[in-house]
């Protein structure tokens, strides 16, 4: 197993910016060496020592429709089927990526599933690439060379999140970046540590966290990325999300429920069902919203922690 | 019925056993997790197909009481440590969402 060594958790801040800065769709390999579902293991075998590879996408057209792996060729030389064709031998069940998710899913499924390659799909669903270890380490090093370059010029400002506590209230904050799921959460999961070691009220806690995280998920799916600030006074929360863009085009569209317009891996996760806005709305009991496009969003929900009025949220 | 009940009277495999034990206070049963943000409450158990980090996430904000993956899907190494350090329960369990549904629901005497 190829796995890639790097924390995407807690691994350097300048390290993970640029590896959050990358897409799958920036790293692949576009020269493509692929196969007919009729063409035999022998010549697949010629085409991967020719080519120095060790799997090769199986096409009809522009569809994907199996991989042949080194593997099926050992497989094949053993048990003397290596003159029979591509489709009857090949993997059919193959984990694919898609060319706009983030680097970051390339670098955990190489490490979860332990495969050495994943074809990558276009938005149509065509195969337009294949990714490996090789060709992420590649970019990781061309990327990270230029991160060393801008360190060394001084132009790398580092911006501390600043966090003030007075005796009664307090104001922390967390960048968040474009579909950046791994980390998700982090600002939400640290509000919700601040409200119980405040002793709130443990249904307020809850509305203020979901509120939260519903404004952060908003971020992560839609925005370019953006900050979400809190400020935990004694009687209530204050979260500003603030992102720097693409704006929402209809704002009365954008606090439907239902309404969305997140792509098709993200509706896998269980996200991006337009329920993001109105969810933190409702979990709220101020709400604001103000956006431009090619400005950016910001939202200001304010949770009051009396524990009375559970507006909206169902009991 | 509490949470440590649940592999009594569920086909199931516990993935991660270090939680809280406290009374169920009912399930919600959902692939969608902005709808579970929605619609699930505190004390609940999610039953659901989504085998990832953000699942753990999720139930953490809302806190459920414990997480059960159907069908038998593979769970994440990453997805049991967040569930570790969230102290949530996280069960496999191979029936589906509606055998799980059904079988907590006559447990838990129609709650949630």
């Amino acid at each position: 197993m190829e796995s890639i060594p790097i924390d995407l958790n807690s691994g350097p801040k300048a390290v993970l910016e640029l590896i959050y800065r990358l897409k799958v769709g920036d790293v692949m390999s576009r020269d493509l060496a692929t196969a007919a579902p009729d063409a035999s293991l022998r010549d697949i075998r010629s085409l991967m020592r020719d080519r120095g590879i060790s799997g090769v996408p199986v096409v009809e057209g522009t569809r994907l429709i199996g991989l042949v792996t080194i593997e099926n060729i050992l497989e094949a030389l053993d048990g003397g089927w290596i003159d029979q064709s591509a489709q009857e031998h090949m993997t059919r069940s193959v984990i694919v990526l898609e060319a706009d998710m983030p680097l970051t899913f390339a670098i955990t499924y190489l490490n979860r599933y332990g495969y050495r390659r994943f074809p990558v799909l276009d938005k149509n669903g065509a195969l337009s690439g294949i990714v490996s270890a090789k060709d992420i380490i590649r970019a990781l090093l061309v990327e990270m060379n230029h991160e060393v370059e801008r360190l060394e010029e001084g132009l790398a400002k580092a911006e501390p999140a600043p966090e003030n506590t007075s005796a009664h209230s307090k104001s922390f904050s967390f960048p968040t970046r474009h579909w950046d799921f791994e980390t998700a959460g982090r600002a939400s999961a640290a509000l919700k540590s601040e409200l119980k070691k405040r002793g709130v009220d443990p249904a307020v806690q809850r509305r203020a966290s979901v509120t939260s995280y519903e404004l952060e998920l908003n971020q992560v799916i839609h925005s370019d990325g953006g900050v979400m600030e809190f400020e935990v006074g004694p009687d209530k929360t204050v979260i500003t999300a603030r992102d720097t863009g693409p704006g929402i085009a209809n704002l009365e569209s954008a606090l439907t429920e239902g309404f969305s317009t997140a792509n098709e891996w993200i509706r896998s996760l269980g996200f991006g069902a337009g329920l993001n806005l109105p969810n933190a709305r409702k979990s709220s009991n101020e709400f604001s919203i103000e956006s431009a496009i090619g400005k950016g969003t910001t939202v200001i929900a304010v949770i009051l922690h009396t524990p009375k009025t559970e507006p909206g949220s169902p009991v | 019925m509490n949470i440590s009940e649940l592999p009594r009277v569920l086909t199931l495999t516990p993935v991660q056993e270090a939680f809280d034990d406290r009374p169920i206070a009912g399930a919600y049963t959902s692939d969608l997790l902005s709808d579970v943000m929605a619609r699930a409450s505190a004390d609940y158990v999610l039953i659901t197909i989504q085998a990832h980090r953000n699942t753990v996430a999720v139930a953490s904000m809302l806190n459920l009481a414990a997480i059960i993956i159907c069908n038998d899907r593979p769970i994440p190494d990453d997805m049991v440590e967040a569930a570790r350090e969230e102290r949530i329960a996280l069960h496999v369990s191979g029936q589906t969402q509606f055998q799980v549904s059904g079988i907590l629901y006559a447990a838990l005497g129609s709650k949630g």
